[in-house]
């Protein structure tokens, strides 16, 4: 039942189960995983329940339901809700509640869902594997040993732990196909400005998307349906109109569709067999159903990882100057008298409460975006980056005017064990080979279940598609699951 | 100018003057700008900086940017964009203030200021940018109970500045202080600030050096710029102290500009004196960058020219009209033309009902300018409306009753209702009939025969004291034909 929405969604119409029955279902699930899996920040079950109970009250009443009515959907840690607090898993924010919700949120609520509970990140989604969270590693249901990539690790592994059908993540430069592709469901990074960033804590705001997470492309569809469209308070939100996405699904034929494949991608050193294999595979799954399948090169994407890794850092220099310790956040008490002394008490706070509230990685990201931006050196690389980024663009238009969507791998290997990658930054950044490109270019993308390895590790494909194309996405990724059940796989703690 | 014993110098002086535009919001939220709440009462998520808020730019600062810009003759490049300056300090709360950096949305201009060496030419001065920005919150340290806490007022934050700087041409503090006064003129006039020093709507920093001719060489003094000046009286008295402690500072250390970066001074008004706040100014660096949470705007030619037909008239151009089509004098039309645009329009429409501008001019000068200043009223709110003011001095150009009985049915009108027609009649106030008149003076000349020998023997003055009995019998009686009618029937006998 927790692994659809939709069939969540018939059993309360159907009168089979109330609001309150599921989310008390999904919130045993939730503390009973928490202890291996530990995809949650936050809970509160007695808050999750008044919430159903209200849903459970309207559906009495006879009063009209939104689209994801008694539906439990899990909130990426860094999305800010008013009810819980919003801590982007950094100690440096651990106390913070903000006085408003993102909109994603306020839409989620007008929907009738029930928000369940923030879910684990990398600090500040900076990282990719939900190792550099504050409140400790989260786990794969598939393998615990194993990360279940990140940043929104929680969010993917709390779909594929079974204990809710939906969660929102986001996005900066695979933060929610890379670990959906680890656990084994399907994951959605919008166009960019396709869903407002309104009250989603700021990484890189050129980046940074939210976007759906669920087992099947059906419910990833639903999830955007209710969370898509323009809102004039984010100024880089576009003002287009949202499709419907479900008309969408209603066929399998994907004759006269033209899907390029990346196939230099596959030959990239470092990319394991088995994902190679499943692209491969999937690009006859891709022609049985009628699609032409073309290769195609995107002769830029060598520049990606080290484009991204200016601009990125940069934006998140500047968006997490904030956090100085003076108006909210941690601030650093016990100032070491020495720092007091030769810097003065206001710059040795900000100092301090900067050193203590911050992890590594973030502070990592911080030294090299202060550099990249500072006078004498941002020609070389913040504007360099930003002249590459244009390249990379040109590429995806030129490849957008032979093929209809872009195929290749998520990320170069499975879930890797947890601890491997923490103390190579550089073995951690090339986890985002393949994905950031979406992100620099602004373009969606999704990450399909396509089978396990050997070792029973879930495997993924990734789709690509022009700006505001995600109808496309949905359409060539529910003719895939339709012809195969990779989406139907479920790790063997997963209880129904 | 010749310090007194000293080398010949030239003062070398720009100006960056912030002027706060005069929006109901702030830039980049809903919050209201108004001055004097109490702290921390006028923000939200996006001037407070909290994270995931994000900016939403004010239409209307772009719109009066445009006009500022256009009333100092800057040009307004078709695309404009935010840069993120970035420093800490707790009265900016995302650690970065969002501004422009190198595509402001004004560029290159001038103002004309008054030559002081040739009061009939004008000085152009240049501008080199002008450019909008987030203003910071408010820092108050409690350094005089020797306490470290310090408050924050983040209402301030958010609200739109127009920077404003100009080219190093200005050469004295008195034309550092023109310079302002024309500014804050214009823009207070095009209602895009205003520009109020004691509010801090308009902010001015100078910065100075001078040029000192040594024996036929030039050698440049270290340049300072100044701020906390508080009134334009500041500025002047600041730049021409800063003049005298840089020469004093050349004849003492012998640096010069190649010698030591830019500092920083503030001005202790109460000491009269500047102050070295900080040094090395060219370390720092802001790492400006695009912000990415806001679009580069595109202000098409049309819009510009709207804004260049919507300008109306600028200061001096109204002062030329108000002198042609009113006959008034060139100072006059300062004075009012300086008092902005709800005074200048309350004086046309007097004039044009009046019929006789210099009459409303000095009436507007004196009884209507003084009323308001005792009163600490606006125009907009005045008593007395402009159609009736013009009535008022129509009947006295016409002759109806005299400037003082004018003056008596004014002080009716602030206190009353009434129109100007029901006042005089309250004041029992009529035209008296020629007759009438003539009847009273004979009665006056019977009664002091030595006035009409008086005036015989050319001291025509004498009549005075006849006017001033004819007032106090009948207070509706002319002086003017008073005196006519008298010295017609001394004539006549």
């Amino acid at each position: 039942m927790l692994d659809s929405a939709q069939e969540v969604l018939q059993l309360q119409s159907r009168g089979d189960a109330t609001a309150v029955e599921i989310a008390t279902s999904a919130m045993d699930k939730i503390e009973a995983t928490q202890g291996s899996i530990n995809a949650f920040t936050h809970i509160n079950r007695e808050l999750v329940l008044s919430t159903a109970e209200a849903v459970d009250q309207k559906r009495r009443n006879g009063e009209p339901l939104g689209p994801l009515a008694g539906v439990p959907v899990a909130v990426k840690d860094v999305l800010c809700t008013r009810d819980m607090p919003t801590t982007c898993s950094s100690n440096m924010l651990r106390n913070f509640r903000p006085p408003y919700d993102a909109t994603v949120v306020e839409k989620l609520r007008e929907a009738d869902a029930i928000i369940v509970g923030k879910t684990n990140m990398d600090e500040f989604a900076m990282g990719a594997s939900t190792e550099t969270s504050a409140f400790g590693d989260t786990r794969n249901p598939w393998d615990v040993s194993r990360t279940p990539g990140g940043s929104s690790g929680g969010a993917t592994a709390c779909v594929a732990a079974g204990t809710v059908p939906l969660s929102l993540g986001t996005d900066t430069g695979g933060s929610i196909r890379q670990p959906s592709g680890f656990c084994g469901v399907t994951g959605l990074k919008p166009t960019y400005g396709r869903v407002s960033r309104y009250g989603l804590i700021a990484f890189a705001s050129s980046l940074d998307q939210v976007g759906p997470i669920g087992w099947s492309v059906q419910d990833v569809a639903l999830l955007l349906q209710c969370i898509a469209g323009y809102e004039p308070r984010d100024s880089t939100s576009l003002n287009h109109e949202v499709p419907d996405y479900q008309a969408a699904l209603q066929s399998n034929d994907l004759r006269g569709m033209k899907i390029g494949i990346l196939s230099e991608a596959l030959d990239v050193d470092g990319v394991d067999e088995a994902v190679r294999n499943a692209v491969l595979a999937s690009a006859e799954v891709f022609r049985d159903a009628g699609a032409e399948i073309i290769d195609i090169s995107l002769p830029h994407s060598k520049y990606w990882v080290p484009t991204y890794y200016v601009i990125a850092p940069s934006e998140a220099s500047s968006n997490l100057s904030r956090y100085d310790g003076a108006h909210y956040g941690h601030r650093a008490t016990q100032l070491a008298p020495e720092k007091s002394e030769s810097l003065g008490p206001l710059v040795a706070t900000y100092c301090q409460s900067r050193a203590e509230g911050f992890g590594a990685e973030v502070k990592r990201r911080i030294m090299v975006g202060t550099y990249a931006l500072s006078e004498g050196y941002a020609d070389q690389y913040y504007n360099q980056a930003l002249k590459a980024r244009r390249l990379i663009k040109g590429d995806y238009d030129a490849a957008f005017s032979q093929v209809d969507l872009l195929l290749g791998p998520v990320s170069p290997t499975p879930a890797f064990p947890l601890g491997e990658k923490v103390d190579d930054p550089l073995q951690m950044y090339l986890c985002d080979l393949f994905t950031v490109g979406a992100n620099l270019a602004g373009i969606p993308a999704i990450s399909l279940p396509a089978g396990k390895d050997a070792s029973g590790l879930p495997l993924a494909i990734q789709l690509q598609a022009p700006a505001l194309e995600e109808t496309r996405l949905f359409f060539a990724g529910a003719a895939y699951q339709a012809m195969t059940d990779f989406h139907k796989l479920r790790p063997d703690t997963f209880q129904p | 100018m010749t310090l007194s014993d000293g080398y010949p110098t030239e003062t070398i002086i720009g100006l960056e003057v912030h002027v706060q535009l005069k929006t109901q919001t702030k830039l980049f939220c809903s919050c209201s700008t108004r001055f004097g709440a109490p702290p921390n009462t006028q923000i939200c998520p996006v001037c407070l900086g909290l994270p995931g808020a994000l900016p939403v730019m004010n239409e209307r600062a772009i719109d009066l940017a445009i006009r500022a810009g256009l009333a100092i003759d800057c040009s307004i490049p078709p695309m404009t964009k935010w840069d993120r300056k970035q420093y800490f300090y707790p009265d900016l709360p995302k650690g970065y203030q969002i501004s422009q950096f190198d595509l402001p949305i004004c560029a290159d201009g001038f103002l004309d200021i008054t030559d002081e060496a040739d009061p009939v030419k004008t000085r152009r001065i240049g501008i080199i940018r002008a450019h909008l920005e987030e203003d910071a919150g408010k820092s108050m340290h409690d350094e005089a109970t020797g306490r470290s806490d310090s408050r924050i007022d983040l209402n301030r934050c958010g609200t739109p500045l127009l920077e404003i700087v100009s080219h190093p041409d200005l050469r004295s503090a008195s034309e550092a202080k023109e310079f302002l006064a024309e500014l804050k003129l214009r823009m207070t006039h095009l209602g895009v600030s205003d520009c109020e020093m004691q509010e801090g709507s308009l902010r001015v920093d100078a910065n100075v050096n001078l040029h000192i001719d040594v024996d036929g060489k030039k050698v440049a003094t270290p340049i300072a710029e100044i701020k906390n000046m508080n009134s334009f009286r500041a500025v002047e008295h600041a730049i021409e102290h800063e003049v005298d402690r840089q020469y004093d500072a050349w004849e003492e250390t012998g640096k010069t500009i190649e010698d030591e970066a830019k500092t920083t001074r503030g001005w202790d008004d109460a000491k009269g004196k500047t102050f070295l706040q900080r040094e090395k100014e060219e370390s720092a660096d802001y790492r400006y960058f695009p912000d990415p949470d806001l679009l580069p705007i595109r202000i098409p030619q049309q819009r510009v020219d709207e804004a260049k037909a919507n300008l109306g008239e600028l200061p001096a151009e109204l002062c030329q009209r108000l002198q042609t089509q009113y006959g008034i004098k060139l100072y006059d039309a300062n004075v009012i033309v300086k008092q902005g645009r709800e005074l200048i329009e309350y004086f046309e429409e007097a004039a044009t009902k009046s019929g006789d501008g210099k009459r409303t001019s000095s009436w507007i000068q004196q009884d209507v300018m003084r009323t308001l200043n005792e009163t600490q009223a606006n125009i907009g709110e005045f008593a007395v409306t402009a159609q009736q003011l013009g009535d008022l001095l129509q009947r006295v150009t016409r002759g109806d009753f005299d400037n003082a009985r004018a003056r008596d049915v004014f002080t009716h009108l602030l206190k009353t209702n009434d129109s100007v027609e029901d006042a005089i009649k309250s004041l029992g106030i009529e035209a008296v009939d020629s007759n009438e008149i003539e009847v009273l003076c004979r009665e006056l000349l019977d009664a002091n025969p030595q006035v009409i020998d008086d005036v015989k023997n050319g001291k025509q003055q004498a009549v005075g004291a006849l006017i001033g009995q004819a007032k106090k019998k009948n207070a509706n009686a002319n002086p003017k034909q008073v005196r006519e009618t008298l010295l017609q029937l001394i004539e006549q006998s």
